[in-house]
């Protein structure tokens, strides 16, 4: 699989246009640096709170450390060579994505400990451990740093290998990589100290956002630079998605976060929109955030890595093509099913529900052509394990987009909605199909970026596969049971009129569920934490001999 | 749709189906239609959506919206729901706006039930936070199920304490505080001790008869005026009952020391604000109801 290499039989060959040009955009970063070290140090001297303050100082920091780091690539003196794939970023894009994953799992399992015991690391005077500066830690880290460094991995992955060109911009695709995990320091840091414009998914302050602005649209130029100079007629149906995620993130990023600040030397902003129009601003980011970050970025993963692991071609061109658009059209009208029985009004959130019904299809055209791409490689279930988490990611992704539209009728919200059945809907998709998929993707890029014949262990793959699958099961069925339980308790009303049940009632009721959704988390991470160990020995380019019997032993020998 | 760009065409071996001809890092296309169930049923959920737009509210439009052949409103549902429901309950909520004493409920078996059962909803919904689901109080919360009352547990004392609150921010809530005799420096660290070892002995523990002695006089002093002489508490001024074995605090050393140091001063708020009088008098027949009751 190594791609890279410049002996490779396809090498990405640079139009002439690109030839020799320059300083691969050291220029242009080394200013950025030098205005971002500027605006910084200036922003700390007159910061008028201590979390700006903070923020400003790891901005400085930043952007000494980048700066640092492009004297020393200058320096070199070596202009990257056009004839090769950029691996390099991918690497790191790989790593970053093990790590965030990890870190926003255990902060996962706590907050679902914290919600099942109450006072777990509730300190008076300590308020940066208390849920709920950490459940935005969690979602963060999840959602953006683990989900969002593997879309920048595979995006910038599958788009070299299907345009047969380096990555466009020379250096841009470090800024990229290292901009984003910048912004996510400064998010999640921000939370634990309290800062936060308390917009779910879209928590961070307004010099994040542009910070975050700014990355994203060098990483649409990247991305769209790298197509424009491919070498192949056509443009993968993968490369689509991943278009289109990141164009409308772009644009959700943009609106939803459009506030004004109360100072700018300060951290605290207020939203542009008020009342129902931020509330429907919002959900239309959020729910849109799930469409386009969560499921179109991943369907991209699922369109390069499920073919090429099973050997088989996509299914069927035609359906990507009109379940592509169907979803790209209809999904950003889903958002009002979010407010259902609120202030918005009727007819918005009739349109939210009728569009996420007719979502049904589309979303399942890309488990059909998921699915059907392994006709007449089902027997590779039996002895990929990493070929098996990806189609069970499918299987999830179709489950749970078959829930949705469900939970949008007005009639069933009235039921789930606020309940932990959005909960349990929710992890069935995170836990199963993004999960799942972005494992599935990092098992298969580590042995191809390190040059490794195999991963060190197949077994250890099936000691994760199994105890994930165990713990989505248990998260999701505990999830259920508690989230339709609450909703019947919450609307039982006695022979008066007179609720049966007190709030209060209701969250004891929950509290077994609790502990076995803390439970299914819990093996979530040990089954990441078993990856890692996995993807850290491949790296290292270990082999599991135990495993690898005569012949294969042989074989892996000569390899080395 | 079948893009004729490419020659490159060819039969996947496996399926016999044709491929599109193009080829990207080894990854083909092949050329099946759309699964027709898959169409099928992506038109039926259009069809049942632009169905649904018919009846209900839907398209905006310049000024206002469609409003749907079944004129359908939420708000109108909601407010037809709570008349509805106001009309069901109205003839017994307004008995109990008239009902002065607890043996009136009491007389009437039907409206005792309705009182306890609007009572318990509300408890549930105001009162549970603090007092818990059963009314059995935590620490620095009383409890309401035993027969001790800070400020006395009669029909008209519970409603009293529920429509005005304790330290709370209405004119005419109950008010009276524990000082903090330590901090403030009324007692010394030794009288403070002193007074300690005599709570402890007129709550019927053991203690240091030498320091309760000289404790029992500065309790004649200090404390006696709102704790009584002998302790007994005074519901008056909502100074508990110090010779119980009941404790809003705690009753060990160190929480009664805790006490005479910082002073207490727990916050009921006055449930007049946010509850109908009817209201009110339910949650009075329930907590009174709830064990401790007097009369």
């Amino acid at each position: 699989m190594a791609g890279d290499s410049p002996k490779d039989p396809n090498p990405p060959i640079a139009p002439a246009w690109a030839k020799g040009r320059g300083d691969d955009g050291a220029t242009v970063i080394a200013v950025g640096l030098l205005l971002l070290g500027l605006w910084a140090i200036f922003t700390a001297a007159r910061a008028v709170d201590g979390g700006m303050q903070a923020h400003a100082y790891v901005f400085f920091i930043a952007a000494l450390a980048g700066g640092f780091a492009l004297a020393g690539q200058v320096q070199k003196r070596t202009p990257l060579d056009q004839a090769t794939y950029e691996m390099g970023v991918v690497k790191a894009g790989v790593a970053a994505s093990v790590f965030w994953g990890i870190a926003g799992f255990l902060v996962g399992v706590v907050i679902a400990a914290q919600l099942a015991f109450p006072s777990l690391l509730y300190f008076e005077n300590i308020p940066a451990t208390s849920f709920g500066r950490l459940r935005p830690l969690h979602t963060s880290a999840v959602i953006f740093a683990f989900g969002g460094n593997v879309l920048l991995a595979t995006s910038f992955y599958v788009v070299q290998r299907t345009c047969r060109a380096r990555l466009w911009g020379g250096l841009a695709p470090w800024f990229v990589f290292w901009g984003y995990n910048l912004f996510i320091v400064v998010a999640a840091t921000g939370y634990l100290m309290g800062i936060t414009q308390s917009k779910e998914y879209a928590e961070p302050e307004w010099y994040a956002d542009l910070w975050l602005t700014i990355v994203w649209v060098v990483y649409l130029l990247v991305f769209l630079g790298t197509i424009l100079k491919r070498k192949e007629p056509h443009i993968y149906v993968a490369n689509w998605f991943y278009l289109a995620f990141i164009v409308t993130i772009a644009m959700l990023h943009i609106v939803n976060n459009l506030a004004m600040p109360v100072s700018f030397f300060g951290s605290k902003s207020y939203p542009l929109f008020a009342g129902v129009q931020d509330a429907l601003t919002q959900w239309w980011y959020g729910h849109n955030a799930v469409g386009f970050f969560l499921t179109a970025g991943f369907l991209a993963i699922m369109y390069y890595f499920i073919p090429k692991k099973a050997e088989r071609p996509v299914y069927s061109y035609r359906l990507s093509i009109i379940h592509f658009w169907a979803l790209i059209f209809i999904y950003i009208w889903a958002g009002p099913h979010h407010l259902h029985y609120t202030a918005l009004p009727e007819w918005a959130q009739t349109l939210g529900m009728t569009f996420s019904i007719m979502l049904w299809m589309p979303s399942w055209g890309g488990m059909i052509n998921g699915l059907m791409t392994l006709s007449g490689a089902w027997d590779k279930l039996r002895t990929d394990p990493v070929l098996r988490m990806m189609v069970v990611s499918v299987a999830f992704y179709g489950m749970s987009t078959f829930e949705g539209p469900l939970m949008s009728v007005r009639a069933v919200n009235s039921l789930s909605h606020y309940t932990d059945w959005t909960i349990g809907h929710v992890h069935s998709g995170a836990l199963g199909w993004v999960g799942y998929v972005s494992f599935g993707a990092l098992y298969c890029l580590t042995p191809w970026l390190w040059k490794r014949q195999e991963l060190y262990s197949k077994q250890l793959v099936e000691w994760h596969f199994w105890i994930s699958t165990l713990g989505i099961l248990l998260y999701i069925t505990s999830m259920w049971v508690s989230g339709i339980m609450q909703g019947l308790m919450w609307r039982a009303y006695n022979e008066f009129g007179f609720l049966e049940y007190s709030f209060v009632e209701t969250v004891e009721a929950m509290h077994p569920y609790y502990i076995i959704r803390m439970v299914g988390g819990l093996l979530f991470l040990v089954g990441a934490l078993i990856m890692a160990y996995n993807l850290w020995r491949t790296a290292r380019g270990d082999v599991r001999t135990s495993e690898f019997a005569g012949e294969a032993r042989g074989a892996l020998a000569a390899a080395e | 749709m079948a893009d004729t760009g490419s020659s490159e065409k060819e039969i996947d071996d496996v399926s016999g189906v044709e491929t599109t001809g193009h080829e990207w890092d080894g990854l083909k296309e092949l050329n099946n239609p759309l699964p027709r169930w898959w169409v099928y049923l992506f038109y039926a959920t259009i069809v049942w959506s632009v169905v649904y737009w018919v009846f209900m509210p839907a398209w905006p439009g310049i000024s206002g919206h469609t409003k749907g052949v079944r004129n359908h409103s939420e708000r109108q549902n909601v407010d037809m729901a709570i008349a509805a429901l106001d009309a069901e309950r109205g003839e017994r909520m307004k008995r109990l706006l008239t009902v002065s004493a607890i043996d009136e409920v009491e007389a009437d078996p039907q409206l005792l039930q309705y009182a306890l059962e609007a009572g318990e909803s509300l408890f549930g919904d105001n009162c549970a936070t603090c007092h818990g689901a059963g009314g059995q109080g935590f620490v620095g919360y009383p409890s309401l199920v035993d027969d001790a009352w800070l400020w006395g547990g009669r029909f008209d004392d519970i409603k009293t304490t529920l429509r005005h609150g304790i330290r709370s921010t209405d004119p005419n809530a109950r008010f009276n505080m524990m000082q903090a005799y330590g901090r403030d420096g009324v007692l010394s660290r030794d009288e403070i001790e002193d007074l300690v070892e005599h709570v402890v002995t007129i709550s019927g523990g053991e203690a240091n008869a030498e320091a309760a002695a000289r404790g029992a006089e500065t309790f004649a002093v200090q404390c006696s005026s709102c704790h009584g002489e002998n302790g007994e508490g005074l519901k008056d001024l909502g100074a508990p009952n110090l010779t119980d074995a009941i404790w809003l605090y705690g009753g060990d050393r160190d929480a009664i020391r805790t006490t005479l140091y910082e002073g207490r001063g727990g916050v009921m708020p006055a449930w007049g604000e946010r509850l109908g009088e009817e209201e009110i008098t339910a949650l009075a027949v329930y907590v009174h109801a709830l064990g401790g009751g007097e009369r």
